[in-house]
């Protein structure tokens, strides 16, 4: 079987191995990175939690619900938080990465709060992929890996979907030669 | 290994009724209390109609004068014989069928429903037996599968039958079948006993079935330990803080808006010290050759079996009241969840309060593997010390000194060690706590990193396993450390998991008592 989960770009680096002295949590290895249209995905959810911040606050200090510089602060606030979060979409996205290692997958995701889940394959319950309206526009799919833990939390975004499903079909067969009970 | 010989079915793989009596102990009694106060009215107003009496103008009269009273007489009773029909109705086709792969209930009258539970999902199997069931001689029989809501629930068996009907199921989910086939006691030669007789034995029969159980449980609790442990409890404090407030409330006069917060508090806490109390009085655990089986219960009393493997987490906990005494409680994670309404939650609690030497003999039970010679010392090491173990080779892997900043007073305590077929977590300085999670059990792995913690290069390690009390988290860990701790747990998870399915299991291997020495309890290689 030829390895069908060779999505996106292939960094062994991790962007911000660059730095000698590191109290990051890196684990080495192949990581593989989802799509950078996915970065879209994420930008349009910016945009709409902007308008809808900005929206809000705006009415608050258009009606003056509060003293007035603090309503107008609040809208500042919102702007602000919105412009940060455009910024560091391409870099949150680069931090998802996934790694298919002999006996188990690797997930990581985060800047600020880093995470790195590591599953046994005979651990899955289920897989499911799921496309929401503006991945399903770029032709993305979102893979989650469910185990009998609700904490586990393995969800890939931006897959291409033919990838997601061959990364399915891989993770699928892996569990079957893997199988544990619960 | 032995042909194996097939165990005889309970009710030879035929469909089975419940107990008769099952339509009045699933809340037909509010139809007999309406036939009764029917009765009792219309037999009063027969004796008047026939006899004559002085006239009051009720409803009969009402009803009689304008000519109705056949109408409502006919509806009154359609409508009872309807209930009754229902009743029975459901009663009948309520059945259900235990064959080799799994236990199926079908129900339902208009909405028929047919549910199955394969036998190597099993998760655990509850008797439950409510105090208005058992003067009836019945009792519920639960089978608990993994995921929210699938439980199948036999209610109600006669109390008789259900701990055989129980041996069966777990001889048929379990491997030994051949030699235990034939042997399974038919002893339905009771019946001369006369029937109070027998409800008095039932009642008074101790919670585990002595032919079922080694006769003794592990650990005896004593009522002066359990209504010790529950005054020294954070809720007693609670409670008598309320107390205290609503006198001094009280005793100034001030207006009393605070009783409406409180009282409902003081309330809720009584019930919950019934419930504690309910749950933990005659609690028995022992070992049996098919798992684990907890009893508890003064009135209405359960018994639970888990099979091996059936344990997620494990935690050994010590409030801080409980020092001066050195008490401990145990409980544990399992899958299988009971739906909130029926107030039959899975049994958590392993130990709800002990000494320090029955700490080990119910780890011994729980976690035969743990409890070896060389990995015992951990688990006293993990109860109470804190800091390194001098003399052993395997030890508790110590937080780092920069965690203080963080976890400033628990950071001491903080550790993980990996014992055999088990992962060790130590925290908590002033709520000692220790978690055990079987590698097999892990479901997966986490590290996790905030900005306060990378700017003092700590990081935190989780154990994510199925929903329950116990959260395997430790928080302040060296990086570094924990980078190669999770490689060694994954790949230990990974061992583990691959060396047993889960699903049926060997007896004889699994329960060895607390010495033996078995790093891998559950061995599946002549499972199939």
């Amino acid at each position: 079987m030829s390895d069908p989960t060779n999505v996106a770009g292939h960094d062994a680096q991790h962007p911000s191995d660059s730095s000698p002295v590191t109290k990051r949590v890196e684990i080495g290895g192949d990581w593989r990175r989802v799509s950078p249209k996915y970065i879209g995905v994420e930008l349009v959810g910016v945009a709409l939690f902007g308008v809808v911040a900005i929206g809000a606050t705006a009415v608050f200090a258009l009606t003056k619900w509060f003293a007035e510089p603090l309503g107008w602060i609040l809208v500042g606030v919102a702007v602000v938080v919105t412009l940060v979060m455009f910024v560091i979409a391409p870099r949150r996205v680069r931090s998802i990465g996934y790694q298919l290692r002999d006996d188990d997958l690797l997930f990581r995701r985060g800047i600020m709060f880093h995470r790195v889940v590591s599953v046994p394959y005979g651990r899955m319950q289920l897989i499911d992929i799921n496309r929401g309206p503006v991945a399903r526009f770029l032709g993305l799919a979102e893979l989650r890996f469910v185990t009998a833990a609700a904490a586990t939390g393995v969800t890939i975004p931006g897959l291409a979907d033919a990838d997601a499903d061959a990364l399915r079909d891989a993770l699928v067969s892996l569990a079957e030669t893997r199988r544990a009970g619960l | 290994m032995t042909e194996p010989v097939a165990p005889p079915l309970p009710g030879g793989g035929d469909w089975l009724r419940l107990h008769p009596a099952t339509p009045l102990l699933k809340g037909g009694i509010g139809l007999i209390a309406v036939i009764g106060f029917v009765l009792a009215n219309v037999r009063e107003r027969l004796v008047e109609m026939f006899v004559g009496g002085p006239d009051s103008g009720d409803l009969f009269d009402e009803l009689n004068r304008r000519g109705h009273l056949g109408w409502a007489i006919a509806i009154v009773v359609g409508g009872l014989v309807l209930g009754v029909a229902a009743f029975y109705l459901s009663w009948r086709m309520h059945t259900y069928r235990i064959n080799d792969e799994a236990v199926e209930v079908r129900s339902g009258i208009l909405f028929r429903t047919h549910r199955q539970a394969r036998l190597d999902r099993i998760q655990g199997i509850a008797i439950t037996r409510p105090f208005i069931a058992r003067l009836f001689g019945a009792a519920r029989l639960e089978l608990s599968v993994a995921g929210q809501d699938a439980k199948v629930q036999l209610a109600y068996l006669r109390g008789s039958d259900v701990d055989r009907l129980r041996h069966d199921i777990l001889l048929l989910a379990s491997t030994r079948r051949a030699e235990e086939g034939a042997g399974a006691p038919a002893s339905d030669a009771s019946g001369s006993a006369g029937i109070i007789g027998r409800r008095v034995t039932e009642l008074l029969a101790p919670e585990l079935d002595p032919s079922e159980a080694p006769p003794e449980s592990v650990v005896r609790i004593s009522p002066l330990r359990l209504a010790g442990s529950l005054f020294a409890s954070g809720a007693t404090i609670f409670t008598i803080a309320g107390i205290v407030a609503l006198g001094v409330l009280a005793a100034s006069g001030r207006e009393l808006g605070f009783v409406f917060l409180i009282v409902p508090a003081i309330l809720g806490s009584a019930g919950y010290f019934a419930r504690k109390v309910t749950r933990s009085l005659r609690f028995s655990i022992a070992a049996t050759p098919d798992g684990v089986r907890v009893g508890y219960g003064l009135l209405t009393t359960s018994n639970d079996t888990l099979p091996p493997g059936r344990i997620h987490a494990i935690e050994v906990y010590q409030p801080l009241l409980w020092r001066p005494f050195d008490w401990w409680a145990i409980r544990i994670n399992r899958a299988g969840h009971a739906s909130s309404g029926s107030g039959s939650q899975p049994a958590t609690t392993m130990l709800p309060v002990g000494t320090r030497a029955d700490v080990d003999k119910v780890l011994g039970l729980l976690l035969p593997g743990l409890a070896s010679a060389d990995t015992r010392h951990l688990i006293l090491a993990g109860m109470v010390s804190s800091g390194p173990t001098p003399g052993f080779a395997v030890d508790f892997v110590p937080a780092p000194r920069r965690g203080r900043w963080l976890r400033p007073f628990s950071w001491r305590r903080t550790g993980y060690a990996l014992a055999g077929d088990a992962v060790l977590l130590r925290k908590g300085l002033v709520w000692r706590q220790l978690v055990a999670v079987p590698a097999a059990r892990i479901q997966s792995l986490r590290i996790e990193q905030g900005p306060l913690s990378r700017a003092l290069d700590l990081c935190s390690l989780t154990l994510d396993t199925v929903a329950g009390p116990v959260s395997a988290t430790l928080s302040v860990l060296d990086r570094a450390g924990s980078i190669s701790a999770f490689d060694a747990i994954s790949r230990a998870a990974t061992a583990a998991g691959a060396l047993e399915d889960g699903s049926r299991w060997a007896n004889g291997t699994s329960f060895g008592g607390p010495g033996s020495a078995d790093p891998h309890p559950q061995r599946p290689e002549d499972v199939r």
